[in-house]
């Protein structure tokens, strides 16, 4: 069907895009966006219901798999002075929640030269003072979405541990609700990334294997090969690919070799 | 003997030689010196405002994580994460108010009430090792160095955290007693360094410094022995700085009171860490012809 | 220098806030001059904490305000260890910080320090003079 045979208007309406449509029978739910109650589906993230209340995000919403950390959401729950915080594409919603979206939270990201930065604690500390006015209030980790340490990998940093603070830090999806509950005014998650930039490019043990292949591929030991590939013509790579050795699915783990290993 | 340290940032970082010192000479002593397996910064000054518990909280959370691995005791090296913690584990003890209101707080840790005792390392030393022990088992006693004691201000202030009564300096000469030191008594004994001012005014606290230095020196010192990382920052690392000045006239060697102890056991290099003192510490030893393994090879 | 006192100078709210945050009875303090003379930093101040403590019974804020002391201060307790009436002046000066810090004003800043100050100090430096002199 060509996109002039269709008439939208008499095709039956079923979620489009982000737009979740209500299932029969699904029960409802009452849920205070920003003050305004809204009846929404039991079943639907913040997000979904949000956006089944009429909200349209034009920031504040990205990969809508809990990973990019554009969506991060404070709530309250009835009759609890407790706050809490989720992602808003993760976090399902609960009857008489208060909630409203922080996409984004001013924090200040230091510049530096990681090719000219020496990878030593005390640079972390030059570029972030800030970092000694924590007051492990620990907010910071409450209100972590991700269940990150953060006050521990601060700890660690001014402590001058950077393997550990970036260990401990590697859950973070820079979605920035630490630095909003700051008591210090820090911006733990700018601070994180820096620790493990210095940790992955100066400190990790380097992967041999990687280099090596790096070499081989600098080398040119693939440019023939790669060549050949780019003068065939549909059928032949078709036929070279319904033909390629493939290991059997549950051969066990380091018993299969390919007849070719040339290019292993 | 099975013993938790906190050890303090600095202690990581720029006064290793306080650090390493006290493990190697707790392992020679025989004490298994562990080290507090989580902890955060202590917050290095006690809060003065009655309304201001928030900073309490720091210190105590730290108190919070000795209880919970099961220790009732934990050492302090550093004078201010002492005096941090110390106080701040009186008012958990003993201010039912204060209390209940930062546990209340902290309602994602377990309740604390002044379970833990804070030791300072000094403490330790003469109740828990004892001078007689240590006196024992020294091998290259310091004989001649005639040590300034400093306190400063920490180790004494206020009256209810301080490691002896207001005023002596005891404990610390019958610490160098004991490795054969010479304890020399000088006036600015509990003279602050300067403290925290070194950042915000530093010329005020160089010239406060300086006087402590000055007045050591009058006194007959040789070196001056202390327990504090900022001191040992402003009273050593700012010397250069003096001299050129015109704030002092000669060098005074600056030790932490660690590394004097792990040289009087007879411990190395890696022990002492005389490497991280200003150049004239392990010059002075070496002139003296005292730890001789400790400073060899330290230009 | 003579000072004037009048209902109209005298800012009871300041002296109450003082008392509030110390916790220390200023009225106590009978003008002896032992702080200045145990405190370390004296020589570097531009008044006595005597005088700081008989501004603050008076009520002067403006004046306070004009004065270095309670920046100078390193809170080493000197003074209040050796105060006859038993004053805790550290606390004091404390209090007198936080009336200025709470209002969200640092004396200094930490993102203006230098980076290779940063680098050199010990970390205590640093979580102290952050703690006593920033909001």
């Amino acid at each position: 069907m060509s996109q002039h045979d269709c008439d939208c208007a008499t095709v039956q309406q079923v979620a489009t895009g982000d737009r979740a449509i209500l299932p029969k029978g699904a029960k409802t739910i009452p849920i205070y966006v920003m003050g305004k109650r809204y009846e929404v589906p039991e079943t639907l993230t913040i997000m979904k219901a949000m956006e089944y209340a009429g909200f349209k995000f034009l920031r504040g919403a990205g990969c809508r798999g809990g990973i990019c950390g554009a969506c991060p959401t404070v709530y309250r729950k009835e009759g609890d002075y407790k706050l809490h915080f989720g992602l808003a594409c993760q976090t399902v919603v609960e009857p008489n929640m208060y909630l409203a979206q922080i996409p984004f939270y001013p924090a200040n990201r230091a510049s530096y030269d990681i090719e000219a930065i020496e990878p030593v604690a005390e640079s972390v500390h030059a570029l972030y003072p800030e970092l000694f006015r924590c007051v492990a209030c620990n907010n910071c980790t409450k209100a972590c979405p991700m269940g990150v340490q953060v006050l521990d990998y601060i700890s660690a940093i001014k402590q001058g541990d950077i393997a550990r603070a970036a260990h401990l830090s590697f859950d973070c999806i820079q979605c920035g609700l630490c630095a909003s509950r700051c008591m210090g005014e820090l911006p733990q998650y700018h601070i994180a990334q820096l620790v493990r930039r210095i940790y992955g490019k100066y400190i990790q043990p380097k992967a041999e294997h990687l280099r090596k292949r790096v070499q081989e591929i600098e080398s040119g030991k693939y440019d023939a090969m790669l060549e050949n590939l780019q003068k065939m013509d549909k059928a032949q790579l078709e036929k070279l690919y319904k033909e390629r050795e493939r290991e059997p699915d549950m051969a066990p783990l380091g018993t299969w070799m390919p007849k070719d290993t040339q290019y292993l | 003997m099975k013993v938790t340290y906190y050890p303090g940032c600095t202690l990581k970082t720029k006064a290793k030689n306080l650090e390493d010192a006290a493990v190697a000479s707790m392992a020679a002593l025989g004490v298994d010196f562990q080290e507090l397996s989580r902890w955060n910064c202590c917050g290095a000054v006690h809060s003065l405002a009655d309304d201001d518990l928030i900073h309490h909280v720091a210190p105590v959370r730290d108190l919070v994580r000795a209880m919970e691995q099961g220790s009732d005791k934990v050492v302090t090296l550093c004078s201010m994460c002492y005096n941090s913690l110390a106080r701040a584990n009186l008012i958990m003890r003993d201010d039912p108010v204060k209390r209940k209101t930062i546990n209340d707080f902290m309602d994602e840790e377990k309740d604390y009430s002044g379970e833990v005792e804070v030791v300072h390392f000094l403490n330790f030393l003469r109740d828990e090792v004892g001078f007689d022990t240590i006196r024992a088992k020294v091998k290259y006693p310091l004989n001649g160095l005639k040590a300034a004691i400093y306190y400063g201000c920490t180790l004494a202030r206020p009256r209810n955290v301080a490691i002896e009564p207001p005023g002596g300096t005891q404990l610390m000469t019958d610490f160098l007693e004991a490795i054969g030191a010479t304890p020399i008594h000088f006036a600015d004994a509990f003279t602050c360094c300067g403290s925290y001012q070194i950042l915000a005014n530093p010329e005020n606290a160089v010239n406060v410094a300086a006087g402590i230095l000055d007045c050591a020196a009058k006194a007959g010192a040789e070196a001056l022995v202390l327990s504090c990382p900022l001191c040992e920052f402003n009273l050593a690392k700012k010397q250069g700085e003096m001299i050129q000045s015109g704030k002092i006239s000669n060098n005074l060697p600056i030790f932490y009171f660690t590394q004097l102890l792990a040289a009087a056991l007879g411990l190395g290099k890696e022990a002492c860490r005389f490497d991280l003192n200003e150049k004239c510490s392990a010059e002075i030893l070496k002139a003296k012809n005292l730890a001789v393994e400790a400073v060899a090879g330290i230009a | 220098m003579p000072i004037n006192i009048s209902d109209k100078t005298i800012k009871r709210e300041f002296i109450d806030k003082v008392a509030y945050l110390s916790g220390q009875d200023i009225y106590k303090c009978f003008q002896c001059g032992t702080c200045g003379g145990a405190c370390p930093m004296s020589g570097e101040m531009d008044v006595m904490p005597r005088r700081i403590v008989r501004m603050t019974q008076l009520g002067l804020e403006e004046a306070i305000a004009q004065t270095k002391t309670c920046w100078t201060c390193a809170s080493c307790h000197s003074c209040t260890v050796n105060c006859p009436r038993g004053i805790d002046l550290a606390r004091v000066m404390e209090a007198i910080r936080l009336l200025t810090l709470r209002k969200n004003e640092n004396m200094v800043e930490p993102s203006k320090l230098p980076g290779e100050t940063v680098k050199e100090m010990p970390q205590i430096a640093m979580v102290s003079c952050f703690r006593k002199l920033t909001s």
